[in-house]
């Protein structure tokens, strides 16, 4: 059943999965794992904050925007006060123009729809210049 | 292994896995779930769907309590909880639920209580009919494997 995949041309690439919901962390982080990229999964923009203030840090953050105590919006731009200047790509159902304005101007560097597909990441890889070399 | 009873097992799972897409029950996602399951997580698209699920249910029961009584509906609290369903849904190709969300949301945006709990019965009756074939999905998948063989690819465009 699995397809064979690109590989990535910088290794060890780590991910951060922000989302509340419980399907979409299990797909997002299986994705992400299926590319052979390392990835940690929080519940909210809050505990993403709070993972970046221990002192952890990643290549790339899959930032959800409707999530409780801390949103999307929210935890981007706070992130970016903090000086965190990884790659972010908002991953939302929320497909209205206005709103995804609001989430690439708290500090995005991309944005794409849910649901996520092998084929979506690839393009925020590719998109955020960290980069698939095809086989 | 009885290759002619695995081939049968195969062909069985191809015509109910296809009549499921045809049906509308599953859209293309489901498809996109299935390419990553993998010899290291072989149960990783029931796992998933598992989750959903158990998804459905908490909300389900959430907005139902939200929508008790007509003199004191939250439809803020049921507009999350739909929210969230179309999400999930929208992730594990689940069609039917996810365009019984449109609608349900479509009801929230006007605070039609009538109108939502009519969704809201509708959601019910789609995710557990869709547990029930997926059920059965896994079951033939199981049943093939235990005859010896391999899941199908299946190619639904």
């Amino acid at each position: 059943m699995a397809e064979k995949l690109p590989k990535l041309a910088k290794a060890n690439l780590t991910a951060l999965v922000v989302d509340d919901n419980s399907v979409n962390q299990s797909i997002h982080h299986k994705l992400l794992d299926r590319l052979g990229i390392q990835n940690d999964i929080v519940c909210n923009g809050k505990e993403a904050v709070d993972a970046h203030s221990s002192g952890r840090n990643y290549d790339l953050i899959l930032m959800d925007m409707d999530m409780p105590i801390m949103n999307g919006i929210q935890a981007t731009k706070r992130l970016r006060e903090m000086g965190i200047s990884c790659k972010i790509a908002g991953v939302t159902t929320r497909a209205d123009e206005e709103e995804k304005k609001e989430f690439m101007d708290a500090g995005l560097n991309d944005f794409q729809e849910k649901p996520l597909t092998i084929s979506k990441l690839i393009s925020i890889l590719q998109n955020l210049e960290l980069y698939i070399v095809k086989t | 292994m009885n290759t002619t009873i695995v081939a049968q097992l195969q062909r069985q799972f191809q015509d109910y896995i296809i009549s499921l897409y045809q049906q509308g029950f599953l859209d293309n996602q489901f498809s996109e779930l299935r390419k990553l399951q993998d010899e290291g997580t072989p149960d990783f698209v029931s796992e998933v769907v598992s989750l959903f699920f158990d998804d459905c249910a908490k909300l389900i029961n959430n907005m139902s309590k939200s929508l008790e009584r007509p003199e004191n509906v939250d439809f803020k609290q049921v507009d999350s909880g739909v929210h969230q369903l179309k999400g999930s849904s929208s992730s594990v190709g689940a069609r039917m639920v996810k365009n019984v969300c449109i609608s349900f949301k479509e009801c929230c945006d006007v605070q039609n209580r009538e109108g939502c709990l009519r969704c809201l019965q509708q959601v019910d009756y789609e995710y557990k009919m869709l547990k029930t074939k997926l059920q059965d999905l896994f079951k033939l998948e199981q049943q093939i494997l235990q005859a010896g063989g391999t899941i199908p690819q299946v190619d639904i465009n």
